[in-house]
């Protein structure tokens, strides 16, 4: 491959093999992770808090070294990769200082250092972009606004702009759908899916399952390795879902609980960290446990003429 | 009238005014990056952790300033060492090594005859400067001024967010060691100005300042280098008369300007924040106390 090669030239993919990462203490955050994606997919990363989600962000950014293994990104070696800018990484919120003096439109000029010079100062081409990118994101009239006078939804999209302004073909994602309104997800899918349909891979990590199979054609879970890889009908099972998250995850299944006229076959709700709350038919709270309150399911029975 | 302007007439008052204005300037650059990353203990620790350099400096013949960037350096490349190796936290781990190497310094002190003034180095002597001393101070400086200003996109980048810093290219490790080597090639020429103790001061004040201010970095950085400037100047000036410490009246200064702007910045300051909050709230705020 000769250096001066665009990255739209390599044939995009990211390939993970055998990756083991251990930190100064000791801690073997990933053992023999392995996967590989190609380009034009949405592939959410699942698991539960310490599975190794961050370590996998980082070592694909090259900010940690596996012990064992490699990591390549359109068949490079992750150094070459970055500075191709190929790969963007969208932050958790929480990671972000809201209160730094940077606008709207400095973030998304950061967004092209990669391709500035030295003194980082952008040239005609870079403020394109940028106001393209900011523009495709619907912000490009908060400009000047300092980041934390924003809402959760508008400084997602100034963090997804920045990517874009980069020109990366690989996007990481953390958790973009927190502190995020109901709008600004359903802008964020829509942008991430054309981003798909023109040949990017994003890699979405998020807690929130619900939403896994609406918009990632791709899963991968892992619990310090990877536990399994694929199309998310195959791979998003109830049966690997628990192998993943074990006995973290919580359980709602209709068949048990106070929830009545199922019609026998086995509803199963499944939420990573926070327990659902269930209204039943006449729009009360259903609880998880049939056991121990049959005076409420009778209750219930009488009242709204169900037997 | 006359009186107002005698100190004007001493060639050590001018050379004062001349060194206090460039340390103010160059200690405010850095407080900005300081400050945004949350670096002041940094700073406070290399401060203290230059005097055991200075002193084996000196009874081994080197410049002074290049002992107190060794062991300065020391300092920093410690904490990060045993931060990464144990499972203590950094500004515990910071907070041992710079008091350790501090207090060494103090007994190394007493053990090596010299000519040194101790109070001279925890307090600065910027009255009594020696022949090159304008010269090296303004000329170091200079180049951390120039240095930071060539960089001052990257190391903004890498006080933001390092993680989009490694994605676009930028090495980390370097900035992170750069800006270690730039604090203490600047505590090292402040030393003279104000000394160990009051160096922090410089160090972060002026930071604080723009930062409460400005919502715009580089709006933040003018400010920041104006008041410290002011400050210096006006610390040396008033020194004449008041026959106090120098170092202490220009950290003085600037403390008297950061009350200013913590009690009246348009926007963050303490006055805006009532203003925003009266109102509606004030009459809640009582009802919730009671409960």
């Amino acid at each position: 491959m000769p250096p001066a090669a665009a990255p739209n030239d390599l044939p995009l993919g990211i390939d993970v093999a055998g990756v083991n990462v251990t930190y100064a203490n000791g801690h073997l955050a990933l053992r023999d992770a392995t996967f590989a994606l190609a380009g034009g997919t949405i592939c959410a990363l699942v698991g539960v808090n310490g599975s190794g989600k961050s370590t996998l962000f980082k070592a694909i950014m090259g900010i940690v070294v596996p012990a064992a293994g490699r990591v390549r990104i359109a068949g490079l070696p992750v150094a070459q990769a970055l500075k191709r800018n190929l790969v963007a990484y969208v932050p958790q919120s929480e990671e972000v200082d809201w209160s730094f003096p940077v606008s709207v439109w400095d973030v998304v000029l950061m967004g092209r250092y990669g391709h500035m010079g030295f003194l980082r100062i952008p040239r005609a081409e870079d403020r394109r972009i940028a106001e393209e990118s900011l523009a495709r994101v619907g912000m490009l009239e908060f400009r000047e606004r300092q980041i934390g006078e924003l809402s959760g939804g508008q400084r997602k999209r100034v963090f997804l702009a920045r990517a874009l302004a980069q020109r990366a073909r690989v996007i990481l994602l953390d958790e973009p759908f927190t502190g995020v309104d109901v709008n600004t997800e359903l802008a964020i899918i829509a942008l991430l899916r054309e981003l798909r349909a023109e040949g990017h891979i994003m890699l979405v990590s998020t807690h929130n399952l619900g939403s896994v199979p609406e918009f990632c054609d791709q899963v991968v879970l892992i619990n310090r390795t990877v536990l399994a890889c694929g199309p998310t009908a195959e791979v998003f099972t109830e049966e690997n879902l628990l192998r993943a998250f074990g006995g973290v995850l919580r359980h709602f299944r209709f068949d048990e609980s106070t929830v009545q006229n199922h019609d026998g076959r086995a509803v199963t709700l499944l939420t990573d960290d926070e327990r659902p709350l269930v209204f039943g038919k006449g729009g009360h709270v259903e609880y998880r446990e049939r056991a121990g309150r049959e005076d409420v399911v009778k209750k219930r029975a009488e009242g709204e003429g169900d037997v | 009238m006359n009186r107002l302007l005698e100190p004007f007439q001493f060639p050590f008052m001018t050379d004062a005014m001349i060194v206090g204005a460039a340390v103010g300037a160059v200690c405010a650059v850095l407080s900005c990056y300081l400050v945004l990353k949350g670096w002041s203990l940094m700073g406070d620790a290399i401060s203290h952790a230059v005097l055991p350099g200075i002193v084996v400096a000196y009874a081994i013949g080197l410049p002074l300033a290049v002992g107190a960037f060794a062991s300065g350096l020391l300092c920093a490349v410690l904490t990060g060492f045993i931060k990464a190796n144990s499972r203590v936290k950094e500004d515990t781990v910071m907070g041992v090594v710079f008091t350790g190497l501090f207090a060494f310094g103090l007994v190394l002190f007493t053990k090596v005859r010299s000519d040194l003034h101790l109070d001279h180095i925890l307090f600065g002597n910027i009255l009594g400067l020696e022949p090159g001393d304008l010269r090296n101070t303004v000329v170091v400086a200079g180049a951390v001024l120039a240095v930071v200003l060539a960089l001052r996109r990257d190391l903004l980048l890498f006080c933001f967010d390092p993680t989009h810093a490694r994605t676009v290219g930028l090495k980390n490790g370097i900035l992170y060691y750069l800006l270690l080597t730039l604090l203490a090639v600047t505590i090292v020429v402040s030393l003279k100005a104000v000394g160990i103790i009051l160096v922090i001061a410089m160090l972060v004040t002026p930071g604080c300042i723009g930062y409460l201010l400005s919502d715009r970095f580089s709006v933040m950085l003018a400010i920041a280098v104006a008041s410290a400037v002011g400050s210096s100047l006006g610390g040396v000036y008033v020194s004449f008369f008041l026959n106090a410490s120098t170092g202490a009246c220009i950290v003085l200064l600037q403390a008297g300007v950061f009350l200013a702007a913590l009690i009246g910045a348009p926007k963050h300051g303490l006055l805006a924040a009532r203003r925003r909050t009266s109102g509606p709230r004030s009459e809640t705020a009582p009802a919730t106390t009671e409960v």
